[in-house]
This record gives C-alpha cells, sequence and structure tokens, in this order.
C-alpha cells in the first residue's frame, strides 16, 4: 500500500443573514453602546434578546434598555484560546446577567487569572473600539466593582444620532464569516488510484460481486455494496459517451469558453469519469468521439483528452455507460 | 410474565448491533471505508442483505471532515441499487435510529438499517462544533464544546451539586469499565491531566476520534427471527431545552426527563444505563434528572468518555444497551443521547428483553 495521502483543506463561507425586528433592535444598538433586552408576557427581561417567548412562543417586541454592568452566573477559564475566539491572551468565558435582564448573555472576561474570577463577580462591557452592529461590538467584559443598577427603562428600539435629529440607519443584517481548517486524506482505494496518476497510469478497483470496473475508485461498489479492492488498469484511450459546451468562464481558472467537459469511458472502465476535451474544435467534439489522456509536466491528473485520430466508436459499445 | 402489549400496535426491536474499534485517527481509510465494514457485521449478523431491509437511515455532518454530501458517498457502502428507501440526518445517527422507529411503527416497513459514523481527526472538533450555535450571538464567539460544558460544570459546581472529586470519580469509572470494551478509544487509568477549560481537566472530556457504527431494528416475529433475544424499544422520546444558554439552568436536564417520561422509562426501575455524557459534569446531571441511583450500572461501555466519535455516539449507546439486552446481561435498560451544547437536546429509548427468552 502506497503511503498515505494527506492535504490541506480550507473551507470557508461568510453567511448572510437577515436579522428580524428584535435582534435589529439589539444589534444596532450595540453599535450605539447601548444594551437592549425583550420583556416577555410574564414580565422577564431576556438579553439577549429573542423574537418569540422560548416557553410559550409568544412573539416578544417590548424592548427595554439594560445596564452595560452586570453579574457573573457561571465562568470557565480558558488557559489557552483558539484562533477565533475574542482575546488573543487567557480569559474567561462567562455568562452574564446584565442589571435589569433576568437571562444571561454569553460573552468572554478579561481578568489576569482564574483566581481573579468567581461566580457572582461584577462586570461591565468594554465596547470594541470599531462597531459594526455585531455581537463582537462587546469586545469583552471587565471586573468593575458596583452595585447592582436594577430597573430596565422603556426603549423605542431606534437611537437618534442627536436629541432632535433622524435616528442612525438600523443593523438589518450581519455577515458571519466562518473558517474552518482541515487535513484532508481520501482513504485507502483513492491514495492508489493517485499514487498510480503520478506514475501517468489510470487504475480503477474491480467490484468482486458484480465484477464492475470502478474509476476513479472509492473503495466500495455503490451497486453491490462490498469492498472493492483488485486493482485494474484502464485507459488510456477512451470514448466521449456525453459532453456539455461551457459557455461561462470559472472564476480562478484559465481556460478559454466554449470549451468541452465530456464523460469518458476509459477503455476497460465500467464507469464514465469526466474530463475537459481539447485539441479539437468545440463544436466538433461528438459522442462516441476516440479520446486519449494528456499529461503536463509535475500535474497529478491528466490535463485534458484529445482525439486520438481513430474511427468514432459505435454507439452500442458505450451505450450501457451513459 | 404477561407478554408486553406494544403502545403503537406494532414492537419494534434492535435485533444487531456493531461498532468499529475507535480510534484517533484514520488516515487510511475514507469514510465509506471505514463504515462499510460495521454495516456488513450487522447484515452478516442478521442474515439479511440489503435488498431485505426496508428502510434505511443514517446520520453524519459533513461538517466533520469538511466533505460536501459525504453521506450520499457512505451510501456507496450500502449498496443502493436497485433504489432502495433511504434517508439521512443530520444529527446524531440515535435519532435516525428514532426515525426508522417511526417508519416500522407506521408498518411501512418491516426491517430497517440504521448507521452513523464521524471522523473528526481531519478538522478540529472543538471548532467545528461553533458553527452550529445560534449564529447571531454565539458563533461569532467561537464557544467552542469544551468551553460551554466547562460553564455547565462550574455552574453545578456553584450550586453544590458535584465537586472535582466527583468529577473525577466518574471519569475513573468510565476508563474502567471501558477496559472490558474492546471498541473504546480510552481504557483504564487516564490521569486527570491539566484543565482544559477551567473546571474541566483533560480526564473530564471525552477523546476525539473516528468511527462508526450500525443497528438493525425488525418489527414483531420478523425480530424474533432474526435474534435470540431481540431488545424490544417500549418507548422512545426526544426533547430540547431553549435556544440561549443563557435562558437555561444548565445544572438540570428538563428535556431529558421528560423525554424519559414519555418513553416511560420511569414505569419500571431500569437495571442499565446508557447515558450520551461526553464530558463528566454532564453524567451527573443526566442521572439527577433520570432518578439513576446505584442500584443501575451507568455507563458499563465506559459511555462517550472512552470513546466519542461524534454523530455515532448516541446511537452507540442504544445499541450499547441492545446489545446487554441480546446478551441476557440486561432485562430492562434505558438509552439516552445528545446533542448539541450543555445537553441541549435529548433522546431517552427504553429496551427490554422477554424473561423467556433469556
Amino acid at each position: 500500500m502506497p503511503e498515505v495521502l494527506r492535504a490541506p483543506l480550507v473551507v470557508e463561507f461568510p453567511f448572510t443573514r437577515s436579522l428580524g425586528p428584535v435582534q435589529s433592535a439589539f444589534l444596532t444598538g450595540l453599535r450605539e453602546r447601548t444594551v437592549l433586552g425583550v420583556r416577555t408576557g410574564d414580565g422577564r427581561v431576556l438579553v439577549p434578546p429573542v423574537e418569540y417567548d422560548p416557553v410559550t412562543a409568544e412573539e416578544l417586541r417590548e424592548l427595554v434598555e439594560v445596564h452595560a454592568t452586570g453579574t457573573v452566573t457561571t465562568w470557565a477559564w480558558n488557559p489557552a484560546p483558539r484562533s477565533q475566539q475574542p482575546l488573543a491572551r487567557p480569559f474567561a468565558w462567562v455568562l452574564v446577567r446584565l442589571d435589569g435582564a433576568d437571562t444571561a448573555l454569553l460573552h468572554v472576561l478579561d481578568a489576569p487569572g482564574p483566581d481573579a474570577v468567581r461566580t457572582g463577580m461584577r462586570v461591565r462591557v468594554r465596547w470594541a473600539a470599531e462597531r459594526t452592529g455585531a455581537i463582537t461590538d462587546i469586545a469583552c467584559f471587565e471586573p468593575y466593582g458596583s452595585e447592582p443598577a436594577p430597573l430596565p427603562r422603556a426603549h423605542n428600539g431606534s437611537f437618534p444620532r442627536t436629541a432632535a435629529g433622524p435616528a442612525a440607519e438600523a443593523v438589518t443584517g450581519i455577515v458571519a464569516p466562518a473558517r474552518l481548517d482541515y487535513t484532508y486524506a481520501p482513504g485507502r482505494a483513492q491514495s492508489d488510484h493517485l499514487a498510480a496518476l503520478a506514475e501517468r497510469r489510470i487504475v480503477g478497483e474491480r467490484c468482486p460481486s458484480c465484477r464492475k470496473i470502478y474509476v476513479p475508485p472509492r473503495g466500495a461498489c455503490p451497486t453491490c455494496g462490498v469492498a472493492t479492492g483488485e486493482q485494474v488498469e484502464v485507459g488510456p484511450r477512451g470514448t466521449v459517451t456525453t459532453f456539455c459546451i461551457v459557455n461561462i468562464k470559472a472564476k480562478n481558472l484559465d481556460i478559454e469558453v466554449p470549451y468541452v467537459y465530456a464523460h469518458i469511458a476509459l477503455d476497460g472502465a465500467d464507469l464514465a469519469l469526466h474530463g475537459r476535451i481539447g485539441g479539437i474544435p468545440y463544436d466538433e467534439v461528438r459522442m462516441g468521439l476516440r479520446v486519449e489522456p494528456v499529461w503536463h509536466d509535475g500535474a497529478r491528473h491528466p490535463d485534458h483528452y484529445r482525439p486520438t485520430g481513430e474511427p468514432d466508436a459505435d454507439y452500442d459499445t458505450y451505450k450501457e455507460l451513459l | 410474565m404477561t407478554r408486553y402489549e406494544a403502545p403503537y400496535g406494532r414492537d419494534i426491536a434492535v435485533v444487531a448491533f456493531a461498532q468499529t474499534c475507535h480510534r484517533r485517527r484514520s488516515d487510511e481509510l475514507s469514510e465509506v471505508e471505514m463504515l462499510m465494514p460495521v454495516l456488513h457485521q450487522v447484515l452478516e449478523a442478521t442474515g439479511l442483505r440489503t435488498g431485505d431491509i426496508g428502510f434505511t437511515c443514517s446520520g453524519s455532518s459533513d461538517y466533520l471532515a469538511g466533505r460536501a454530501f459525504s453521506f450520499t458517498m457512505a451510501l456507496d457502502g450500502v449498496g443502493a441499487w436497485p433504489p432502495i428507501s433511504e434517508s439521512h440526518v443530520e444529527m446524531d445517527g440515535a435519532w435516525a435510529l428514532y426515525e426508522a422507529w417511526v417508519k416500522l411503527l407506521t408498518g411501512q416497513a418491516d426491517t430497517a438499517l440504521v448507521y452513523a459514523y464521524g471522523k473528526s481527526s481531519p478538522g478540529e472538533v472543538r471548532d467545528v462544533l461553533t458553527r452550529q450555535l445560534d449564529p447571531y450571538y454565539a458563533a461569532p464567539l467561537w464557544p467552542d464544546s469544551v468551553a460551554l460544558a466547562a460553564l455547565q460544570a462550574q455552574a453545578l459546581i456553584d450550586a453544590g451539586e458535584a465537586g472535582e472529586p466527583e468529577l473525577a470519580g466518574v471519569a475513573a469509572r468510565s476508563r474502567r469499565a471501558a477496559a472490558a470494551n474492546p471498541h473504546a478509544q480510552l481504557q483504564g487509568e487516564v490521569p486527570r491531566g491539566e484543565y482544559h477549560v477551567r473546571p474541566l481537566r483533560v480526564s473530564d472530556c471525552p477523546p476525539v476520534g473516528d468511527g462508526a457504527a450500525a443497528v438493525i431494528l425488525a418489527a414483531g416475529e420478523r425480530a424474533r427471527e432474526l435474534c435470540g433475544r431481540p431488545a424490544w424499544i417500549r418507548g422512545m422520546d426526544h426533547r430540547i431545552e431553549a435556544h440561549a444558554l443563557g435562558v437555561r439552568d444548565l445544572t438540570r436536564s428538563p428535556s431529558t426527563r421528560l423525554a424519559a417520561e414519555r418513553a416511560g422509562a420511569f414505569r419500571r426501575p431500569v437495571d442499565t444505563a446508557e447515558l450520551h455524557a461526553p464530558f463528566t459534569s454532564q453524567e451527573i446531571v443526566l442521572r439527577r434528572s433520570l432518578d439513576l441511583d446505584d442500584r443501575v450500572r451507568v455507563n458499563p461501555s465506559g459511555g462517550a468518555l472512552a470513546a466519542n466519535p461524534v454523530m455515532a455516539a448516541g446511537l452507540i449507546r442504544i445499541g450499547e444497551a441492545a446489545a446487554r439486552i441480546h446478551r441476557g446481561e440486561s432485562d430492562r435498560a434505558l438509552a439516552h443521547a445528545t446533542s448539541g451544547p450543555c445537553l441541549q437536546q435529548n433522546l431517552v429509548a427504553v429496551l427490554e428483553g422477554e424473561a423467556d427468552a433469556r
């Protein structure tokens, strides 16, 4: 068995999300250095506020302003912050019940060490210097000895820039970037396939039950549900079974359009793979065209397939592979 | 003994269970290569072929290994041709089993194959699991799974319900029990280690690893044909807590309690409980919510503290409980599965073996 292949894989996606009216007011408030909560039918104040009562499912709309000071209800000391967490130095995760609220907000507390943190300690919001309307507009909490200031005040959810001026524009959505880093390993069958490709051989695997040869192999026969293992070299020549003409240029892909992308049944394979067809005008590609791979130095895969010059294959020879 | 009256008009049982030997890494295997052997084991145990199975349901998450539509690749290991009746949940396989149970109760199928797999090794599971959180207020802070469990553990300590010695006791008992479990990833003595996120030490946390599991369900007489002592599902229910962590009392699990009541767990005592408690503190919360005392064997498999292949670990709790009934080591067992931060969503199943089938 060849060595197990590994490659870095980054999955990165910005989620763009719209906000309901309560979330919008809350995040607009954070941008304006104000913490809003929402009052439930039984008079409790939820911070962070939600659109619907978590117990009764009643729609909630009555906003109140709570204080930027509060009390830690539980905590956990994080000695080794992870890269995307709010603080780069060791910190405490905290649930904080802000003065005027009945529920607690999850955030982080900037403290010198675990001995400086306890449940019941008083803290206050440290605002981020640049605020955009996000939970991270609260940079963190910091220790702050003060008496609780419990009463929330009514708030209409709008934030005038000056006493008489128009309201600041409300935050109506968030963009939440996310990045996850992986080390991808393709497993046994695909590692073997890729190792053979490095020697410019195309190797499939045969199902011990139905005898079909799969290329590229994924380690299992999808029809029989058993492991494939017997390796069989296929191609390198093959037949175009079907194709499409690509007219839209892909980002970061240095191929002129239009070009042809085809299903190719390599000689000896029982499953068509796909590849680009080159070396022939795009409008002359046809079903049954005989092709062969073109390799470029240093590449793990054929760059494209080109016509071999042989007569076209009879339809009957590839109709089962369409 | 009087024969049990099926509450839904149909008796459904777990008739076979298999799991991988869970490991920290499995780079040499793709997901389907890791999964396929356990599928074959449950099929061989029952003598069934894929074509005999009435319904297939799986649980997994593409985020774990960063592979889009990985569950469709995993289906290669089932042999899904001619087309099978199939479904998938982006949840622990215990919820796939729930869907299959409902399908069998409707009478639309007599047998079901349920499987789950998870490869945590390609990514950083602590980061990956942050992506399941509230995207507005929680996920932007990247609070990882250990941190959230640590907040829950501290709440338990503050409430006087447990101290670090009790947490250490849960860890030690679980890994001792796992010494008899050849599939466990962590066995025997595990040093308590440093604080991962205080108050949780390394030994309070589950191992990170890769694994898969499969179960076969069958209805009525079909179950008796396929298994000497079927593990009859007497009830099953799942419930969820409020979304926001700061709304919940983290020292309690009312959703587990309610699911257990609805599953009939309190009608008669159970002798065994397989609890899906990835963190030591969570076992204490669950024990209390379920009124489990010292007469109940809790996690004789070692539980998720001994092996926690994410997305499969809950299904494994049901499988382990069922396997004890199959072997005659339990007559009535409770199995629990959890999902989400701090025991957010909980499933409880009650399994029984018949006395005359021992």
